[in-house]
């Protein structure tokens, strides 16, 4: 057998030239070099908005060269509120989740900070609303990126033709589109007396009173209108003060002029309300302008979204966002935060709401004046004043500025929406407000 | 023996025989075989319901951020709550009521069907179950429709008899009917089902003699049915109460538990604790709130069985 031995010049040449060799080539990407990334994005209403948010990551995927998978989670049924908890508790899902509204505050112990893209994004994109740092900030810690996608303000949509006929108020005129808001007299004195007339004209107003969040968010709007608090931002029981009492007796007198039934309304309600041509407002979204485009275009030729009313202590409008968080268990964090940083890039986000057909919000201020809101009809403009483009009025969540931890209780709970109809039943206000100081000192428990 | 003195491994080469003999011989038991044949369900029932229910104790005893074990905290400021007495009180009077209906119309329609010619039992029987058969997330859909606060099917029909509009998710008398209705209309036929099974082994012979005593219809239902079908009827209640005490998609979908928390029992309000208000440890407490209140109905109902078993 022939056996050639080794020398040790040759084991040294050879090493060197093989590391030489290995140093010097050019470095070949392999297909998903950079890993793979899971993201869980809320499964939007509108048809086609989804793929948007598919082309974008795509695009993103194919340049980076991540394996990307992505999940629709509805939010019927409250599914991603449940796969969220599911998720924190295994410690183990998707990297990227969709949160919305209260959840980076309820899983702020599981959620990476993301400061180190927030900052180079708002200089990009313009400074986020209070509601956002309210909702998306602990301690001075970023817990998601805001998201557009799903995020909305709940202003109202009024019907122009009944408001003209039963209350007289020329809606387009208030707010041109194009033009900045003449809505000085657009107060919540004028609001009662406006559902008062269409609700004798046979169009009453179609703003729910029952559990879920549209009814809440109005009268936490409404709340907030005349400064009232149930637990201020430091933690302290407010409920047994004048400006609940005067936004409860407010509502009693609003409650008069609804429909019998509001009591038992769910978020899909006030749409039908409107779309059935029974109503001359409700307050939510595009979306029920949208449903009528489809289903009753007599009706969306008459609809126009618009400001809330202001109350004695200003004007505030209900805006519910949402974030995309990074979980701290996520295996591959660079990789989300590259993702979302592209996601948060101007263009990524005009693609998104006009996908949306201008429903989605995005949460910086550059960013209200899109396109898309002056384009969108019948009626033409009718979308101009969603976004809030002239800041006049504060966006906000019901049971702010409470600590979010407790607010989402009162949110969930529907406390505010109970007292309005506690008190509206019959039952004595300050019973009414002894209930709800009960109820509030149990959401305190940590 | 002799191959035993000529063997050198004898002994052991015997040991691993009748081991093997063992394994062959505990093989062929029938109560091994039956339980290899259950494993994969028990494996199932460990992983999927053991391990939850543990999981849920162990959270019950945990502070709201799930840091701090808290023992019975939880539970005691439950006790504290006027809604956590509001929603027992609920919870009792949902299933009862809602399982003393299903009894009483599924005994009823049980006799009807039971009278009904053989040969059109069969399309009788097919009809009558398929409100047990459609999953109920779905059906109680439809008869959100029919509620609906505005567009109401049914308050249109009674309309035009100048009755209405009924506000039958609106207000707390009417919404904890509504829910109610749905969850007898959904379980009524299983208890058909099962009073049916339980009126076909009563035997005819039993009847017979009830008829030469000169007993009337009262008297033989009283004497002679009943009796026969009280241990059906026993286990039926008791797994009935189960399912009803842990009902969630009806009330769910129909009321949210609205309104004002008038129609909110252990589940629906355990999901808005735990998941809706991210208070997971508290969630737990309320749900695991139904295991003594069943337990007690349990050993009533089965104390019961057993004494009837031994009396026969």
């Amino acid at each position: 057998m022939l056996r050639r031995k080794l020398s040790r010049r040759q084991f040294v040449a050879a090493t060197a030239l093989s590391s030489a060799a290995l140093i010097s080539a050019p470095y070949v990407r392999g297909a998903y070099a950079a890993g793979k990334l899971s993201i869980g994005f809320w499964d939007h209403w509108v048809p086609g908005a989804n793929d948007a948010s598919k082309a974008l990551v795509k695009e993103w995927a194919e340049k980076e060269k991540v394996d990307v998978e992505i999940d629709y989670v509805t939010s019927q049924g409250n599914k991603n509120l449940v796969t969220i908890a599911a998720e924190a508790q295994a410690r183990s899902g998707h990297d990227i989740f969709a949160m919305p509204t209260w959840w980076c505050h309820s899983n702020s112990e599981q959620l990476e900070p993301v400061n180190d893209i927030m900052g180079p994004i708002v200089a990009e994109n313009g400074e986020v609303n209070g509601t956002v740092k309210y909702l998306g900030q602990l301690d001075g810690k970023w817990l998601g990126v805001p998201a557009c996608c799903g995020s909305q303000i709940k202003g109202p949509c009024s019907r122009i033709d009944l408001m003209k006929k039963h209350a007289n108020i020329d809606v387009q005129e208030m707010y041109p589109a194009g033009s900045p808001p003449k809505a000085d007299n657009w107060t919540l004195d004028t609001f009662l007396k406006a559902a008062e007339a269409c609700q004798k004209g046979g169009f009453p107003f179609g703003i729910g009173l029952g559990e879920t969040s549209d009814s809440v968010d109005t009268a936490g709007a409404i709340f907030q209108s005349f400064g009232a608090q149930l637990v201020d931002a430091k933690g302290n029981l407010t409920v047994k003060t004048d400006a609940v009492r005067q936004a409860l007796d407010y509502y009693k007198r609003l409650i008069a002029f609804l429909p019998p039934d509001v009591s038992a309304w769910d978020d899909a309600s006030n749409n039908k309300w409107l779309v059935s041509g029974r109503g001359a407002l409700i307050m939510n979204p595009p979306s029920a302008w949208a449903v009528a485009k489809r289903d009753a275009p007599q009706v969306a030729e008459q609809c126009w979204t618009h400001g809330f009313p202001a109350g004695p202590k200003g004007r505030f409008a209900p805006y519910l966002p949402y974030f995309w968080s990074i979980w701290n268990f996520s295996k591959n964090k660079e990789a989300a935060r590259s993702l979302l940083i592209h996601l948060s890039k101007p263009a990524s986000i005009e693609k998104l709401v006009v996908a949306s057909g201008g429903y989605d919000l995005p949460a910086y201020e550059k960013l209200t004046t899109l396109k898309v809101w002056q384009e969108e009809g019948p009626p033409k403009g009718t979308l101009f004043h969603y976004p809030n483009p002239y800041n006049h009025q504060t966006l906000s969540i019901a049971a702010s500025p409470a600590p979010p931890k407790i607010a989402q209780q009162i949110y969930f709970q529907a406390t505010l929406t109970k007292m309005c109809l506690r008190y509206y039943q019959g039952e004595k206000l300050e019973t009414t407000l002894t209930w709800a100081e009960g109820e509030c000192e149990g959401f305190m428990r940590s | 023996m002799v191959d035993v003195t000529f063997q050198p491994n004898g002994v052991a080469a015997a040991r691993t025989a009748r081991k093997r003999g063992g394994l062959r011989n505990a093989l062929r038991r029938k109560s091994t075989s039956a339980f290899l044949m259950t494993l994969p369900l028990i494996v199932l029932i460990a992983v999927l319901v053991i391990y939850p229910a543990f999981y849920s104790l162990h959270l019950a005893t945990l502070n709201k951020s799930m840091s701090r074990f808290v023992g019975f905290g939880n539970f005691e400021f439950l006790f504290k709550r006027e809604t956590f007495w509001l929603v027992v009180k609920q919870s009792c009077i949902f299933a009862i009521s809602a399982v003393l209906f299903k009894a009483l119309i599924g005994f009823i329609v049980a006799h009807f069907v039971h009278n009904v010619p053989a040969n059109k039992q069969r399309k009788w029987r097919g009809m009558l179950l398929v409100p047990w058969v459609i999953p109920p997330a779905m059906s109680t859909l439809a008869w959100l429709w029919l509620f609906d606060p505005s567009y109401s099917a049914f308050n249109y029909t009674l309309s035009f008899f100048g009755i209405g509009p009924i506000p039958w998710t609106g207000d707390a008398v009417w919404a904890r009917f509504s829910v109610i209705l749905v969850n007898v209309w959904y379980g009524a036929p299983f208890f058909m089902i099962m009073y049916l099974a339980a009126l076909k082994s009563v035997p005819e012979q039993l009847y017979e003699a009830a008829a030469i005593d000169g007993a009337n219809w009262w008297q033989r239902i009283w004497y002679v049915t009943l009796p026969m079908m009280r241990n059906i009827i026993a286990i039926t209640t008791l797994f009935s109460l189960i399912v009803t005490f842990a009902n969630f998609d009806i009330v769910r979908i129909l009321t949210a538990g609205g309104p004002l928390d008038h129609t909110h029992i252990f589940a629906t309000w355990a999901f808005r604790v735990g998941i809706e208000g991210s208070d997971i440890p508290l969630g737990a407490s309320v749900s695991l709130f139904m295991v003594p209140i069943l337990a007690v109905a349990a050993v009533f109902i089965l104390r019961d069985i057993n004494k009837r078993g031994n009396e026969a």
